[in-house]
């Protein structure tokens, strides 16, 4: 009897709220019951203060926030109770109205976006078709139901396996057809017996004693309650095929210290020292406010530009040369990259928007390594590569790639010196004989001289060379003898 | 008496506590009167010239299915047509993402493989999660993979993203324990450190600039900020979201950065402006942001958000453009192709979907 302490407790409390849950939905009949306090117990408090930073929650309140306007008494969904043959259908409204809701109160595009939306609210459990295990919505006559507040997901259910049993078993007890258990509610029914044979007993009595409160209802109140109830595990453990909505990130549960998988990361620790914090906000905000910067203006006009001239290379917005591969199931745009020594038009004009294009480019750089050639001024890439080829090396080779370059560039009796200011030679010399040993961004300072130096003077005579205008009209030319260009196959 | 004393160090600490607060709240302000002269006009009013994008030319071209978990991670390979994805269930696997193929499947010691990255080379990937490490994987049989994976780094928390800065020999981190960090690949050595985030790291991106020097990393304490790899200093940051950042990739022409968050908003903040530029948000989206990235010419945000969908946003004209339906649960992760002919999305509906 021992181990079934704490089964016990969960469904006592379980079944309390689910009594007090029914005298307050009787007054309220038959728009939908309103919310019921949560059990004010030490246990459910506790969880109270937890829930504020809990992962899911800033969507809950937002769906909630939703769901009180639908419920409201003017302007919200229309709640009625049908008659049905025989019997009637309380506190139901359709998902026609309420597709029709969605598309008149939000900013939703179309009816395709407001039932997406509706699917949402129902999965996660705030609202719930009658008579229908799978949490979704479909735009038509079908009646659906809200959810008592109390079974909202924003109060951290975490229902355990013994209450689900309960559920369950209960479930059996009610000889309707409309309650009748489902395929898999039948097979995890066994599962669970399996799994607490030992407590069945005690389960089954619970189960008993709900189902008699229960019969002692009113017909239609009972009606809401089995629904609400129903829903409510049908959020938890889902049909199967369902997405279980309540299962959360882990990295987000991770940090709250919420989950199994371990207590909270560093990153909390640091979190919980408010002083700390501030000064390091404190110590942003003054460099930020040092900082120079330049009208919006001025970065809206770059960023507009940078589509005018990239526009015609966006896949997503302009038909490219050659059939898109994902599109067409032809390979020919990528085969023709990798085989053909033709460059095409289009990418010979990239070369133009920036020397980093050029450079990104294997064809181009080649190009403009022959053009600083035959100028005499092949060294100052020839250092800026080997620069980055240096910083991409592992740790083991760094320090002899770094005197390599030092001796090749820099030294005072270099083979090949580069044209840098005395500054930054200097703290290249001061970086290479660090104390510490060399890092990779010893030559930064150097090679980003270097750069620039390319960049105002070779890069735009470059761009104004014969050779770059002869190899742009070379590639138009060959471009035009390719009959059908954007191939048959379209 | 020495509950007196306790007292009054108490009221010390809030008399620290209240002077910080006033500091930092008087900096906010000055700091916003400083960048509102400068914000002279909305970049959706300099946009007005161009003409509004019509149709977007996307849709639904592959199904990757052969995970058993949820996605997690996907990155594509530098060939533009190989995927790697990192799930759940601990598989890594290796996608020809245009026949979709499954080429190789490792199975890691760990579940919750969070990230995952392809070298430069196209040889070796990194993978990592809740094992707090990276792990480096040479792309040969099945077997040796398994065989030959090497561990370079290890975080004090689970690692949430990596990506090699230009070179199969170095492997960038962030982590859970609120740091991004540097690996020496060969050697394992800790080549940096980065320190000043307050909160979970959940996405880093590198600079598509010449050097290479600098990169973006979100956080959960709600801020973005920008590194120098060299001084492991922070040299920009930007705040805006009002709850965790998930995601931050860098504009194509590296002077902007894009965040995804879970306030269920994007923003584009502008460096050399030092301020926010945009923020892509709509009423009637009220989930969170797991994934952004953008397309070749910037104009195309993807966004890829909890409630099971992708919104594509002009980010110019901030408008969204339009909606792709399709994944049925979580959108974790989005990409373009390297070649911006496609789009990949994972999603905890346990499938990888590629969209041109």
């Amino acid at each position: 009897m021992y181990d079934l302490c704490t089964p016990n407790k969960r469904v006592t409390r379980y079944l309390g709220a689910y009594t007090e849950l029914s005298l307050k939905a009787q007054s309220a009949q038959p728009q939908p019951p309103p919310a019921p306090s949560v059990p004010q117990q030490p246990h459910q408090h506790q969880r109270g203060n937890k829930n504020e930073d809990a992962p899911n929650i800033l969507v809950y309140k937002k769906m909630e926030a939703i769901i009180e306007k639908m419920q409201a008494e003017t302007g919200g969904v229309a709640v009625r109770t049908v008659k049905a043959f025989m019997s009637k259908v309380p506190s139901v409204f359709t998902g026609a109205d309420l597709v029709a809701w969605i598309l008149k109160n939000f900013d939703v595009e179309d009816v395709t976006e407001a039932l997406h939306f509706a699917h949402l609210l129902s999965s996660h459990g705030y609202i719930f078709p009658i008579d229908d295990h799978a949490l979704t919505v479909k735009n038509d006559g079908t009646f659906y139901r809200f959810q008592t507040p109390y079974f909202w997901p924003s109060n951290c259910w975490e229902p355990e396996n013994t209450d689900y049993a309960v559920y369950l078993c209960k479930r059996t007890m009610q000889n309707k057809t409309r309650l009748e258990l489902a395929d898999y509610e039948a097979e995890n029914l066994a599962k669970l017996q399996k799994m607490f044979s030992r407590k069945w007993e005690f389960i089954f009595m619970q189960a008993e004693s709900q189902s008699k409160v229960a019969k002692k209802r009113d017909k239609l109140e009972r009606k809401v309650l089995d629904s609400q109830e129903r829903a409510f595990w049908d959020v938890h453990r889902p049909m199967p095929g369902c997405v279980n909505t309540t299962e959360i990130d882990i990295k987000k549960a991770y940090r709250r210290g919420g989950s199994s998988h371990g207590t909270g990361s560093a990153g909390a620790s640091v979190a919980k020292n408010p002083v700390e914090q501030l000064t390091r906000i404190i110590t942003l905000r003054k460099q930020k406010l040092e900082r120079r910067t330049i009208k919006v203006s001025k970065a809206a006009e770059a960023l507009v530009a940078y589509y005018d001239q990239y526009n015609e290379f966006d896949y997503f917005l302009t038909s490219p040369e050659l059939p898109n591969p994902w599109q067409t199931d032809s390979t020919e745009m990528w085969d023709t990259e990798k085989n053909s020594k033709d460059v095409p038009v289009r990418r010979v004009k990239r070369w133009a928007f920036s020397l980093r294009e050029l450079l990104n480019d294997a064809i181009g750089r080649d190009q403009f390594t022959k053009f600083l050639e035959k100028e005499y001024s092949g060294e100052n890439l020839k250092f800026w590569e080997s620069v980055q080829e240096m910083k991409a090396l592992p740790q083991s080779e760094i320090k002899e790639a770094i005197h390599k370059i030092w001796q090749e560039f820099l030294a005072p009796d270099a083979p090949c010196p580069v044209n840098v200011d005395s500054k930054s030679v200097e703290l290249a010399r001061e970086a290479v004989n660090s104390p510490n040993g060399p890092n990779r961004w010893c030559f930064d300072v150097a090679a980003s001289h270097v750069y620039h130096l390319m960049k105002s003077d070779s890069y735009s005579r470059y761009l104004r060379s014969d050779m770059y205008k002869d190899y742009v009209n070379c590639s138009r030319k060959k471009i035009k003898s390719i009959p059908n260009l954007f191939g048959v196959k379209r | 008496m020495s509950e007196s004393a306790a007292s009054a160090s108490n009221a010390n600490a809030n008399d620290k506590m209240a002077s910080l607060l006033k500091e930092a709240e008087s900096l906010k302000a000055k700091l916003e009167e400083e960048r509102q002269k400068l914000n002279d006009v909305n970049l959706s009013t300099i946009a007005e010239r161009l003409e509004q994008i019509a149709f977007v030319n996307i849709k639904p071209r592959k199904v990757l299915k052969g995970h058993q978990a949820k996605v997690l991670c996907t990155d594509w390979s530098p060939d533009k047509r190989h995927i790697i994805s990192s799930s759940q269930d601990g598989r890594l696997i290796i996608w020809d993402a245009f026949t979709t193929n499954k080429e190789h499947a490792v199975t890691m010691p760990t579940t919750w493989i969070m990230a995952c990255a392809y070298a430069p080379s196209g040889n070796y990937v990194a993978c990592g999660g809740l094992d707090n490490k990276v792990t480096v994987y040479p792309i040969t049989s099945d077997e040796e993979m398994a065989a030959k994976k090497r561990t370079v780094g290890t975080h004090t928390s689970y690692m949430s993203c990596c990506i090699y800065p230009n070179s199969d020999q170095q492997i960038l981190t962030g982590s859970g324990d609120s740091t991004c960090a540097l690996w020496d690949v060969e050697s394992g050595q800790l080549l940096q450190s980065f320190h000043g985030h307050s909160g979970d790291v959940m996405a880093i991106d590198l600079a598509p600039n010449e050097t290479g020097n600098t990169f973006v990393s979100g956080s959960c304490d709600r801020m973005a900020f920008i590194w120098d790899m060299r001084s492991g200093h922070v040299v920009q940051s930007f705040e805006g979201h009002q709850s965790d950042v998930n995601s931050v990739k860098f504009h194509p022409c590296g002077d902007a950065i894009a965040t995804g968050s879970d306030d269920s908003s994007c923003r584009l903040y502008d460096m050399r402006a030092d301020r926010e530029v945009a923020v892509f948000a709509k009423e009637s989206i009220i989930f969170g942001v797991n994934s952004v990235d953008f397309s070749v010419s910037g104009r195309l945000l993807f966004a890829g958000y909890n409630d099971y969908t992708v919104n594509l946003w002009d980010t110019l004209k901030s408008e969204r453009v339009c909606l792709l339906y399709g994944h049925e649960n979580k959108v974790s992760c989005v990409q373009v192709s390297p070649d911006g002919t496609a789009l990949s999305t994972g999603s905890w509906d346990y499938t990888i979907r590629v969209w041109a």
